[in-house]
Parts: structure tokens; C-alpha cells; sequence
């Protein structure tokens, strides 16, 4: 049994080191890096300047409106994702005709780049054409908007086109989710009495909590991660005034065109920070109610 | 519950709303990119086509050497020669890393597991300066084979995750009646395990087919020549152009879209598990 074991590890093995190397040994050097002064392409001599980098990042202005952003961005693309994702799911599991219709085009857009996407919303929200044109036909020329060209807007524009891009997510785990609830659950409530209303209150929504939080850890960790969608539709500028900026976007200017490597190296530890506040409880969460079961 | 007419008018009123909303941006991409060029205009966006032209597609396509502007053709094969290799063998050690965890648990293996996982996660941002330092020592910066290395080694924690939980539900008994047999713990994944794999395998390998494809972040940094880049890194480039007309970046965009769309089409049920799978739990 114990040769079989060590025949099992050494299959691991190749992984392991190529993950304990490309992840956790890499993140090391960027860590170690981000304390340092290479700033530059040649620095004479490299040597350690404590947390530097991290105090001229807190105070850099770009920084502050991109964490701001980032707050922004979140509060708009998670309820959305999930108010819409459920209202969608909830209408799919009614039991209608042409389910698997409606829900190959809600999910389309998960298969899709965001590359793809930002081209489409970028037309789509330009403010001489797209969408305006459209509210102006409809007689709804209040919605229109300059979208991600006008400051007050920009990163709000963006959320939008993730909404489009990842509610289809929540959609289908909501949508498990929902298949996952015994229906002699439901014919309790009824023979209880209860309404509509309150068996979706006191049976479908406490039983769907557990996809909730799956739902905003993963579109959490999106939300600090998000680049391509920014690029492809305010462009590498970040939109007029940073309105569109986020920090792995200032990360990817710092370090690939600027050269201030150590500086690029700060912000990206910055951002596994955040990302473990909120992937590591959920793993570990996750991993033990496992074993429980 | 009874269910009247009124509720099934709201049912289907709302689905059409959301179908609308979520082939809104495909409609206007398709519209677009099928109009003869004079048709092209700003305010006409909304217009169907009068005449279909596939000249859009054939601009986006082949370039136009005359003013400079490259197509996405090359850029297409590209990401064919990155995306084939590089989800064969993230799927591969995938594949063999869940049999592991799955059947061959031992003390410290939920860790390790743990430890796999949390790659999943990380913002990419904290590997890449290291990463393209590793890959210019190896030679293999700017190169589409450094690419495949790339998205190889970060897809091992969710090709790891789909197998595992695969695997998880194939019951152990029938790899240890293997190993009364003789069987050592290679010979239980080629004769027990391997066989019971195609439904896993469809879900990790369009998964992983639709990640690679669709990547930006790894192909923007890592390959700087316009000759090796991948089509989501040529088409930004082609839509941040301003020599090229809107409706070829829509073209352009719907030729990089076509490869994961038709898998999806083909394929939606094994691309939606293989989305359930990547909230961990299985």
C-alpha cells in the first residue's frame, strides 16, 4: 500500500513543482521585488527599500481613484450579475417551453472574450451612435449617456458590459441550484398554506444562500481582476481622467511600458492581498464542508 | 400551484426581454460587419444590410497591405497552434492529478489540493514579472511554444478540480478489485480510470479550449511580434486602430468569436458544467 502511495505522489509531482514554482515561487519574487528600487530598466545598484513602493502607491493619486473604481465597478457588476442571474433562473426553471432555447442565448456571452465584448460595447456605447440612437427612437432620450467618454460615467459603463458578459454565471449556478431544491419541499409549503411569495421567501432563498456566496466570491475576485474589458473598450489610457482605471490596468502601464518594475511589482501584491481576503476563507470553507460530508 | 394565462404572458414577455438584451450586442456585431461599405455609417447602425457584403470579413481577414493594417488570418492560426497543444496537455496532467486526489487520497493530499486551487485564483499580475524573466532565460519570450508552457501550468488547478470531482464519483472499489488483479497505480488509471474519463475529459477540454482561445492577459505580455501573437491580442490592436473601419473590427471580432461559439453551440451542456466547476464545489 505505502509503494502504491509514493507511485501516486510521483505522479503529482510534476504539477506540484511546476505550480510551487510558476505560483507560489513567483509570487515570492514579486513580493521580494516590490521591495526594492528597480524602477527602472538599469538600476546600478539594486538594493531594498523597505515598503517604499507600497507608501508612494497608497499616496499616488491614479492608485486611489483606481481602488475607488474598483468599489464602484463591484457594487454594480455583483447585484447586477446576481439580481439578474436569478430573476433569469427563476424564470427558466418555471418549467416553460424552449428552456434550452432562452438558455443558450442567455449564457452566449460566457463563451465570448472580452476582447469580443468591448468591441461590441464600445460601438454600442459610443455616444454619437449605439445605444443612444436607439433610447433616442424609443423616445427614451433621458438614458442617454456618454458612457465610458464621460468621467462622471466611465467605470459604470464598464460594469455594464460585465453585467451582459457574466450574469449568464450566476444564471447557471442559480439555475443548478434551483434544480438541487426537493420539490416535496415545495408541496409541504402548500399543504402549509403558504403563498407563492412566501415559499420562494422561506424555502427557495435560504436554500439558495450557499450559490449566493459561491456566486459573489467568483465574481468578487473578478471584479479585482478585471483588465481586458477595461483595454478593449476605454482603452489603455483607462478612459478620460482614469474614469475607466483599475488597478491591474495602472499594474500592466507601470511594469510593461513605463519599466518601474518594482513599483508594477506593489500594486500586483496589492491585489493577491484583496484576492485572498476573500478566496481564502471560501476555499478553505469550501474544502471542509467536504469533508463533512 | 396553479398557473394562469397571465402567468405565462409574464413568463415568456420577460424572457423575450432578456433574449433581447442579451443578443443585442451579437446583432449589432452580425448587422455591421455583413454591410457593403458604402452602407457603413454611424447613424445607420441600427439598419439592416441592403446588400450583404462579405468584404468586412475578407478585410478583417487578409489586411490591407496598402495603408499598413495587418489581418487577423495569422493571428487566427496562432491561437489554433497555442490552443490545441496547450489544453492537450493542461487536460493531460489535469487528468492525472484528479485521479490522484480523487483515489488515492493520503495525509497531507487536502492540503496540497488546497495549496493547487488557490492558483486558480491569484490575479495573474503577481506572476507576470517573473514570468516573462523565466521565459526570456528559457528563450521562449515572445514565442507562441512560451505561451503554451504559460497556459499549461496555470491551468492545472482547474483541470486538477474538474478531474478530481469526476473522478471522485467513480467508486474506489473498482481500482482496488484492479489491484488484487496485479494492477499497479498507473495500471488502475489506463484500465480502470481512462475508460470512465470521456465525460470528464469533453468538460475539461472545452473548458480549457475556451480559456486559452479567449485569453488576452497572457498573450498581451508575453508575445510582443504581431506575427505570433493570438487572435484576442491582434483584434485589440485591430480595434484600437483608427485606420480601420468599425464595421471590419466587428468582422474582426466575430472571426475570433466563431471557434468558442461553435463549441458552445455544439456543446453548451459540457461548457455549463465545466462553469459549475470552477466554483469549487462540484
Amino acid at each position: 500500500m505505502r509503494r502504491y502511495r509514493r507511485t501516486a505522489f510521483l505522479l503529482l509531482l510534476p504539477s506540484l513543482v511546476l505550480v510551487a514554482v510558476f505560483v507560489y515561487g513567483f509570487i515570492f519574487w514579486t513580493g521580494e521585488l516590490s521591495l526594492t528600487n528597480q524602477n527602472d530598466l538599469f538600476v546600478p545598484q539594486v538594493r531594498f527599500v523597505g515598503l517604499e513602493n507600497y507608501q508612494r502607491l497608497f499616496a499616488h493619486p491614479r492608485f486611489q481613484i483606481d481602488l475607488r473604481n474598483t468599489l464602484v465597478f463591484s457594487l454594480i457588476f455583483i447585484p447586477g450579475s446576481l439580481i439578474l442571474g436569478l430573476f433569469g433562473a427563476l424564470l427558466l426553471n418555471t418549467g416553460v417551453r424552449g428552456e434550452g432555447f432562452f438558455r443558450t442565448i442567455f449564457l452566449m456571452p460566457m463563451a465570448l472574450s472580452f476582447i469580443v465584448t468591448g468591441v461590441a460595447w464600445r460601438w454600442l456605447m459610443n455616444p454619437t451612435s449605439g445605444l443612444n440612437l436607439l433610447f433616442d427612437a424609443l423616445g427614451l432620450g433621458f438614458l442617454k449617456s456618454g458612457w465610458y467618454t464621460d468621467p462622471a460615467v466611465g467605470i459604470k459603463a464598464i460594469a455594464l458590459a460585465a453585467i451582459w458578459q457574466l450574469s449568464g454565471y450566476t444564471m447557471a449556478l442559480y439555475l443548478a441550484g434551483l434544480r438541487a431544491i426537493p420539490r416535496e419541499l415545495y408541496e409541504a409549503a402548500e399543504v402549509d398554506g403558504a403563498t407563492p411569495w412566501q415559499a420562494f421567501r422561506y424555502v427557495t432563498f435560504p436554500l439558495l444562500t450557499p450559490v449566493t456566496l459561491s456566486a459573489v466570491i467568483v465574481l468578487g475576485h473578478i471584479s479585482l481582476k478585471i483588465f481586458d474589458l477595461v483595454v478593449a473598450i476605454a482603452g489603455i489610457s483607462g478612459g478620460p481622467a482614469f474614469s475607466s482605471d483599475v488597478p491591474a490596468l495602472f499594474m500592466f502601464v507601470t511594469t510593461f511600458q513605463a519599466n518601474r518594475f518594482a513599483q508594477g511589482a506593489a500594486i500586483s501584491i496589492v491585489l493577491l492581498v484583496l484576492v485572498s481576503f476573500l478566496v481564502i476563507p471560501y476555499l478553505y470553507w469550501s474544502l471542509r464542508q467536504e469533508v463533512a460530508e | 400551484m396553479r398557473r394562469t394565462l397571465l402567468f405565462w404572458a409574464l413568463v415568456y414577455a420577460a424572457l423575450l426581454l432578456l433574449a433581447v438584451f442579451y443578443l443585442i450586442p451579437i446583432y449589432v456585431l452580425l448587422i455591421n460587419a455583413l454591410k457593403d461599405y458604402r452602407e457603413v455609417s454611424v447613424e445607420a447602425m441600427w439598419r439592416l444590410p441592403e446588400h450583404l457584403s462579405l468584404a468586412s470579413f475578407a478585410k478583417a481577414w487578409y489586411g490591407d497591405p496598402g495603408v499598413g493594417m495587418s489581418g487577423l488570418g495569422q493571428n487566427f492560426w496562432n491561437s489554433v497552434k497555442l490552443v490545441v497543444p496547450a489544453t492537450f496537455f493542461s487536460v493531460l496532467l489535469g487528468s492525472i492529478n484528479g485521479y490522484v486526489l480523487a483515489q488515492w487520497r493520503f495525509r497531507g493530499s487536502e492540503t496540497l489540493f488546497f495549496l493547487l486551487l488557490f492558483g486558480m485564483f491569484i490575479p495573474y499580475q503577481s506572476v507576470l514579472i517573473p514570468l516573462v524573466k523565466v521565459l526570456m532565460k528559457l528563450g521562449l519570450y515572445g514565442t507562441i511554444s512560451g505561451l503554451v508552457l504559460t497556459h499549461v501550468v496555470y491551468g492545472i488547478p482547474i483541470t486538477t478540480l474538474i478531474f478530481r470531482n469526476y473522478y471522485a464519483q467513480i467508486p474506489r472499489e473498482l481500482g482496488e478489485a484492479a489491484q488484487i488483479d496485479g494492477a499497479g497505480v498507473l495500471g488502475v488509471y489506463r484500465h480502470v480510470i481512462l475508460p470512465l474519463s470521456a465525460p470528464g475529459t469533453v468538460v475539461a477540454v472545452i473548458w480549457q479550449f475556451t480559456q486559452i482561445w479567449n485569453d488576452f492577459l497572457f498573450g498581451v505580455v508575453i508575445t510582443n511580434k504581431p506575427s505570433v501573437q493570438p487572435i484576442t491580442v491582434a483584434l485589440n490592436n485591430l480595434a484600437g486602430s483608427y485606420i480601420v473601419e468599425w464595421n471590419v473590427q466587428m468582422a474582426g471580432a466575430i472571426l475570433a468569436a466563431l471557434p468558442t461559439l461553435a463549441v458552445y453551440i455544439l456543446m453548451g451542456r459540457y461548457f455549463i458544467r465545466g462553469l459549475l466547476a470552477g466554483s469549487v464545489k462540484g
